[in-house]
């Protein structure tokens, strides 16, 4: 079991929380002339890496907002957590 | 090599059996290889036998981290089929089915082929219509599927939930008969054996670190056994392939995700096909020990630890009570994880990258198991000539670019959810 500390609500099981996915990934940004390699690498490429990784998790049995969370992807360990428009280090 | 028959066997007994020949040889490293197969798993060790057998192609390695079998090959609930929809999916698994039913004459290894039929459960009219069209696609590729009513399919499975007071009632259900399941563990001893016996080289406990790439041309490999020189280089690593593009500088269409398998204690007789809950994702058979094999979901965030977790594995058992309530009174035997590549529209790669004389072959979601035999088949032919064959050249890297995707399953690129 998982136990991950929402910013808003406190530490609680993996059971209340949906997975977003990398958090890293970044949207082409608006009005701007896009790519076709650019929108695919956006849509589909994927770091993927073993370790550090930075996630979107969706605290949805809970306060329902989005919360970003640094986790190890071999061992589980989560680093720390933040919220969904706090800056990442 | 010494020949599997009933004769050895009798032969071997009178001596205690302490003279059976080694199966497969523990070899050092050469300087320089043809081809160099990372990767001892099913894929990589079916590759390098048809690499041998079709291409005449016997200056091979196979490089593995570990042992040969122990990741995925040794860690799926063995379930063969090839009940897919899309064309590119439906020939490939129907050209491995061939492969299947010969293995083990082709290979002189009983792989106990088991083609005890598979049943996908409808628990909806829509999803009796979503089968019956599937049912007819699989049809108009040459393979064998037969829509059950409610009545037949409870004559093969009474043991299902056919109550009248049950959340996800049983409207009929989609069977391939000709799916089966195999010995997973004896398809990788198998094709070891035959590949070693034919001059390729296992390598075990050799662990790749880097890759010499001169002026776009692979050149070699570097691993913990020192630097090997390579024409060519196959990558057959699902489940770290990640691991290995960062080292090439590559990005890929994939996630590496954690999925867990479960047996139960062994029982008597009872399931004598693989049965899929329609309802949610959770399936079943009964193996040879009378263990019921069972699996369902992702964990469901990205993961390269090959142990589960609890909530995902009681998801799941809900699930297979739901469809078979007797699974409640078994007790536990064990349970076990394996990571798996996630690609973005849940069909593998098989294909050649950016880089010459590096081929890649991965993206093998939950069906890595019964693709063996076509995987290594088609992937030895695109490295031995160097371009795709027709049957996977749907599994290029670059359909996400183009949009010529094959989304099976039409779920996108939440690739934990699918």
């Amino acid at each position: 079991m998982l136990y991950i500390f929402c910013p808003h609500c406190g530490s609680r099981s993996q059971n209340e929380f949906a997975y977003g996915g990398d958090a890293t990934v970044k949207r082409p940004e608006l009005n701007k002339e896009v790519s076709d390699q650019e929108w695919d690498n956006f849509v589909y490429l994927r770091k993927s890496p073993r370790g550090k990784h930075l996630e979107l998790w969706h605290h949805i049995s809970g306060c329902r907002q989005w919360i970003k969370v640094e986790r190890d992807t071999s061992t589980h360990e989560i680093f720390k957590t933040y919220k969904a428009d706090e800056l990442t280090e | 090599m010494q020949k599997y028959s009933v004769f050895s066997l009798i032969k071997n007994a009178f001596s205690d059996h302490q003279n059976w020949e080694v199966a497969w040889k523990d070899p050092t490293p050469k300087k320089e290889y043809d081809v160099i197969i990372i990767g001892g798993g099913g894929h990589g060790l079916a590759t390098a036998y048809y690499l041998a057998k079709e291409h005449n192609i016997t200056n091979v390695a196979i490089i593995e981290k570990g042992w040969i079998g122990g990741g995925n090959v040794g860690r799926n609930t063995t379930i063969i089929r090839s009940n897919y929809m899309h064309d590119d999916n439906a020939l490939f698994s129907e050209f491995g089915m061939d492969l299947w039913r010969k293995m083990s004459q082709d290979l002189n290894y009983n792989v106990m082929f088991s083609p005890r039929g598979i049943i996908n459960l409808a628990h909806s009219d829509a999803q009796m219509n979503a089968y019956s069209r599937r049912g007819n696609s699989m049809r108009l590729n040459g393979i064998d599927a037969v829509l059950l009513s409610r009545e037949e399919v409870q004559k093969r499975i009474p043991m299902a939930d056919f109550s009248d007071n049950v959340r996800f009632p049983i409207f009929g259900g989609l069977m391939q008969p000709s799916a089966g399941t195999a010995r997973h563990d004896a398809v990788a001893w198998g094709y070891a054996r035959q590949a070693d016996s034919m001059g390729v080289d296992i390598i075990q406990n050799c662990e790749v670190t880097g890759f010499d790439v001169t002026n776009g041309k692979i050149v070699g490999v570097r691993t913990s056994r020192g630097d090997i020189k390579a024409k060519k280089v196959g990558l057959c690593v699902a489940g770290s392939t990640n691991i290995l593009a960062e080292m090439l500088n590559m990005t890929l269409p994939i996630e590496t995700h954690l999925l867990q398998a479960c047996v139960s204690e062994p029982v008597k007789p009872l399931l004598d096909h693989v049965v899929t809950f329609g309802a949610g994702h959770f399936y079943c058979s009964q193996s040879d020990k009378g263990e019921m094999v069972m699996g369902g979901d992702l964990d469901g965030y990205n993961s390269y630890s090959q142990r589960g977790n609890l909530p995902t594995l009681q998801h799941v058992l809900t699930e297979g009570i739901a469809m078979f309530p007797f699974l409640s009174k078994l007790k536990m035997l064990r349970t076990w994880g394996g990571i798996m590549d996630m690609s973005m529209d849940g069909s593998p790669i098989i294909d050649k990258t950016h880089i010459d004389g590096l081929y890649l072959n991965c993206g093998w979601c939950y069906g890595g198991f019964k693709a063996t035999p076509a995987s290594g088949w088609t992937f030895a032919h695109t490295i031995a000539q160097d371009r795709v064959h027709e049957l996977n050249a749907g599994y290029s890297l670059n359909r996400f670019n183009t949009g010529d995707l094959i989304d099976e399953k039409g779920l996108g690129t939440k690739t934990w959810i699918s």
